[in-house]
């Protein structure tokens, strides 16, 4: 519990979590989110950062039926694997959007929401979801 | 010294949630043919007025088609801050990735905060202490279940970028005019989750003082008068008091129909006017002149005049209209709206 928590961790995460900055490996192509020095793929150091489109579709989801404490206002909600417009993927929650509604390939387009509070008088964390695109 | 500054960008953000007038009337056992609007937004559980503000802040930097980093003033206007201490700005500058070189502030008057962000960033831009700077106003307005607030109160954000007018300027800013007095007819304590206000006396001594103080105040100093005003909107609390104070002044109907949405969308309080400038701005022509009068409970009116630049026609496309946010719509029942707006007790 002290390290959700926390609020050096969402200080630390904010650019990635605000912004969809990932990254793009200059030897082997792959881009991918959230931006680190090496390459998931080849293991290459040679990266770049580059921001992300904002739009895409859904690989796959997954309904929260049960959800952690601080989500459960949220319950039931959508968890799936976007596939941005340039190959990139991202494990994002999908707002604005009703269980029946979600299928796989469904465009979608990033908006900027609140993920949870650390409690009534905590720091409330903010980043990026997925809503339907129309 | 004269003004140096123009719109370069502006963009709007509307939730996609709402709700009927008739079905909060139903809950409340009001006669349903007696409701102030059609139907307002409704913000979603995981909304606020700062991540409006950002979503209408992306649209105006889409716009002005400058990169992020550009921007050295983020003046956020809002009376539903997320945080009573903690500013919005910051966040929304560091999403934006406009830090940290930088000029922020949270500011607070009621619904007339968002125009008087403007004024601020269009005396930096035209002083020369900033190049592009942000002007948003943004609400999740709060109204006591039951009240006449209830039917009105509603939640949006509207975003404008200044900078010194150039090639590509969407629309330059003619004259600046700011009307203020002591006068109580709204407001809400610290740790109050809704405001009160005094009813009627919000009417004449209130709205109807100010905007017609502001907008005669801007005419006479710029000698201009009503006919000189291709658009015009008033803040708009609900539909009947823009239209009351547009006849007052002496314009017309034609005048004011772009600008006037409440009936549609509600009152989204520090973003209303605003709002209504960027529909205006959607519709314009190159060489009109628009009039923006705001106003503030507390009381207060910003009158802002403006000319439609040439760049307005390459630019408005850039960007979501008003008018697509107000039929991206979803209709909640009461329950629904209740459940989203935390107004049932948990503990």
């Amino acid at each position: 519990m002290a390290y959700t928590k926390s609020v050096p961790r969402i200080w630390r995460e904010r650019i990635r979590k605000y912004r969809l900055l990932g990254g793009v490996c200059n030897d082997c192509g792959k881009v991918f989110y959230p931006s680190r020095r090496f390459c998931p793929r080849c293991g290459s150091g040679n990266v770049n950062k580059v921001t992300l489109p904002r739009t895409g579709k859904i690989l796959y989801f997954t309904v929260i039926r049960n959800a952690p404490t601080e989500f459960k206002s949220f319950e039931p909600y959508i968890l799936a694997l976007i596939e941005l417009d340039n190959g990139a993927r991202i494990l994002a929650q999908l707002t604005d959007i009703d269980l029946e509604e979600v299928y796989e390939g469904m465009p979608v387009e990033a908006v900027f929401r609140k993920y949870k509070e650390q409690g009534r008088d905590g720091v409330i964390e903010y980043g990026i979801k997925f809503r339907p695109r129309e | 010294m004269s003004i140096n500054a123009a719109i370069v960008g502006y963009g709007v953000y509307l939730p996609v949630y709402r709700i009927k007038d008739v079905e909060i009337a139903k809950v409340w056992g009001r006669d349903v043919r007696r409701v102030p609007i059609k139907e307002k937004t409704v913000p979603g559980p995981d909304e606020d007025s700062l991540t409006m503000a950002f979503e209408a802040s992306l649209n105006a930097l889409r716009r002005a088609k400058i990169p992020p980093i550009e921007i050295e003033a983020v003046f956020v206007g809002s009376e539903s801050p997320p945080y009573a201490v903690k500013p919005s700005a910051t966040v929304i500058a560091e999403a934006l990735g406009a830090t940290p070189k930088l000029y922020a502030v949270d500011m607070e008057f009621a619904c007339r905060a968002g125009t008087t962000a403007m004024g601020i960033v269009i005396g930096m831009v035209s002083s020369g202490i900033i190049k592009y700077g942000l002007a948003i106003g943004t609400d999740t307005a709060q109204g006591r279940p039951g009240d006449e607030l209830d039917y009105t109160a509603a939640a949006g954000a509207a975003a404008y970028i200044f900078s010194n007018p150039g090639k590509d300027t969407i629309a330059t800013v003619e004259g600046t005019y700011s009307y203020v007095t002591d006068t109580p007819d709204f407001w809400r304590r610290e740790g109050e989750t809704f405001p009160r206000h005094t009813f009627r006396f919000t009417g004449e001594p209130a709205y109807f003082t100010h905007i017609i103080g502001a907008a005669k105040g801007l005419m006479e100093k710029m000698g201009l008068k009503p006919s000189d005003f291709n658009h015009v909107v008033f803040h708009q609390p609900n539909v009947k008091f823009p239209l009351r104070v547009a006849k007052m002044l002496g314009f017309t109907m034609e005048q004011i129909k772009y600008g006037l949405l409440t009936g549609e969308i509600g009152n989204t309080y520090a973003a209303a006017s605003p709002i209504g400038l960027a529909n205006i701005l959607d519709h314009a022509k190159p060489g009109e002149r628009v009039l923006i009068v705001s106003f503030g409970s507390g009381s207060g009116s910003d009158a802002i005049s403006f000319i439609v630049q040439d760049g307005i026609e390459s630019r408005r496309h850039l960007a979501p209209y008003v008018e697509y946010y107000i039929k991206r719509k979803k209709y909640v029942n009461y329950s629904t709206y209740a459940k989203f707006r935390n107004l049932l007790k948990m503990r």
